[in-house]
């Protein structure tokens, strides 16, 4: 595996809104298949490093390498190619509230271009399954859990069979069972697909259940790296982080 | 000194965000049914405001104008002068801010909520163009509607004049019509349709713009949502001036 060349590349990335320094010189590697959590507290500025590796905004020092390409100087048409090999699930779903489920789950595929109904409904109607969501075709956001939301906004993700799934807290306020479910697709979607994920949460639990690695932000840098079991205990950092007894007063 | 940055900051967005609508229009052209679900929207939330206020600015306009001239014995001008007004100024100003307060306002607070629940990054990165999802199509809407709305409340701020000047002032509906027709030239109708396309495009596009800026939860949303109607407002009164300036030169040139 390590052999492989990474399918993901940050090497020393600033990140600065006026006088904030979020990020001050991130450098790490996610390698094909490889399922990572990045944890840290709130406010560290995980949810950015997603938005940089989907392109959504550029750093303001160093370099993004999303399968050996470097995309910080892409345009915006160039970056919706690169983002066709990433899917995203959003903090709180970012389902789009207009729309029905069915619409939400096709909405990337009619965006890049698919005119044929028939195969948008059945990728559609496939994803669905996949989430355990059959038959809520169509239901509006609103009428949905939030443990549906997410799964949902997992099968929008993935409706264009991404090589990339970048997940934004995907348990967060969810009961366990919920968070049980979630948990499982992101392991089997890892597996089954060969799925490079980066997770980003503040559940210990489903980090010890679904990663193989593990990654701490804080104060602007990785300040431990890992495989989970070594990490866990090794660190004092991540040690501390875990059991709450964290302080950051950056 | 870090005003005057932000500023000339925000300038540069707002007008890269115009460079991109016009650009996304000309390579990519416009969903017709968005735009008229667009226009819809914004003619029945405006529509009934927009028309008390005309007609209300109508009547208090012969009601002081009657008095007025009543002192030079020239009542018979009342209907000029209220034409004059109307068309060329307060029926395009006067609609604008109305639509701002209304449809700005709604909006603004609509793409900024879908900025915050990161909707506008959902569209970007299953490789949508939220340029071309939200911005364009409401920015043509806003072209068509405003000279619209803007005629429909000439014509009900006239008639609001009408009936203060023959009910009130004991003016003829025939000399109200006739003073109004003297004055009031093909010019002025096409000075005011001129600026009611500038305040369209002004409104909603800082609407939107404010929208896309949006950062902070829902405490944000409200903030986007008021600075979007300020703003929007007072672009309106001071392109008004300039408009005016312009319209004046090319005129007379
Ligand atoms: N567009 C922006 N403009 C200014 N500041 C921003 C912007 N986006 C994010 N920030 C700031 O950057 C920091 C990191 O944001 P980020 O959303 O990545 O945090 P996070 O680690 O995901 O936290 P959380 O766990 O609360 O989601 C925050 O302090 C945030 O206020
Ligand atoms: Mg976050």
């Amino acid at each position: 595996m390590k052999a492989a060349s990474p399918t993901i590349q940050l090497e020393d990335i600033h990140t600065r809104f006026g006088k904030l320094e979020v990020h001050k010189g991130l450098t790490f590697a996610l390698q094909p298949g490889e399922v990572t959590t990045l944890l840290g507290p709130s406010g560290a500025g995980k949810t950015i490093i997603l938005k940089l590796i989907m392109g959504l905004m550029p750093p303001s020092e160093g370099r993004v390498l999303v399968m050996g390409r470097n995309i910080t100087d892409l345009d915006e048409a160039q970056l919706r190619k690169v983002r066709a090999d990433i899917g995203m699930l959003f903090q709180g779903a970012a389902l789009f509230d207009s729309l029905t489920v069915f619409d939400n789950v096709a909405y990337g595929l009619r965006e890049r271009g698919e005119r044929d109904e028939l195969k948008i409904k059945q990728i559609v109607h496939e994803r669905l399954e996949m989430v355990g969501l059959p038959g809520i075709d169509w239901k509006l956001p609103s009428q949905l859990s939030g443990g549906q939301r997410k799964r949902v906004g997992l099968a929008r993700a993935l409706a264009s069979s991404p090589k990339i799934m970048l997940y934004d807290e995907p348990t967060t306020g969810l009961d366990p069972t919920s968070t049980r479910k979630i948990d499982d697709l992101i392991i089997k979607f890892a597996r089954e697909r060969g799925i490079t994920s980066l997770v980003v949460t503040h559940d210990i639990q489903s980090a010890r259940r679904v990663s193989d690695r593990w990654m701490l932000l804080s104060r602007g840098t990785i300040v431990a790296d890992g495989p989970v079991a070594e990490v866990e205990h090794a660190s004092r950092l991540v040690s501390d982080f875990v059991s709450g007894e964290w302080k950051d007063d950056a | 000194m870090l005003k005057v940055r932000e500023l000339s900051a925000s300038l540069g967005k707002y007008t890269l965000l115009l460079v991109d609508v016009a650009r996304d229009i000309w390579r990519n052209g416009i969903s017709l049914r968005e735009v008229l679900r667009q226009v819809v929207w914004i003619g029945n939330n405006s529509l009934p405001i927009v028309l008390l206020t005309a007609v209300f600015t109508g009547m208090v306009l012969a009601l002081q104008t009657a008095y007025g001239l009543h002192r030079f014995g020239a009542k018979n001008y009342v209907g000029n002068l209220v034409g004059l007004a109307l068309a060329k100024e307060l029926g395009p100003v006067l609609t604008a801010v109305m639509v701002c307060g209304r449809v700005g306002a709604g909006i603004a607070a609509e793409i900024a909520s879908m900025t915050v629940t990161e909707q506008v990054d959902a569209i970007r990165s299953l490789g949508g163009d939220p340029i071309r999802r939200l911005v364009s199509p409401r920015i043509v809407a806003g072209l068509i509607s405003l000279p619209l709305l803007t005629g429909v409340a000439v014509i009900t701020g006239i008639l609001g004049g009408l009936a203060v000047a023959t009910l009130e002032l004991g003016i003829t509906a025939h000399q109200y019509y006739r003073s109004y027709l003297y004055a009031v030239q093909i010019y002025d109708v096409v000075e005011g349709l001129i600026k009611s396309f500038a305040f369209g495009l002004i409104v909603v596009s800082i609407a939107c713009y404010k929208g896309l800026q949006c950062r902070g939860g829902t405490e944000g949303v409200g903030l986007t949502t008021t600075s979007a109607v300020v703003t929007g407002s007072l672009a309106v009164f001071v392109a008004n001036f300039f408009l005016t300036k312009l319209l004046i030169i090319f005129k007379f040139a």
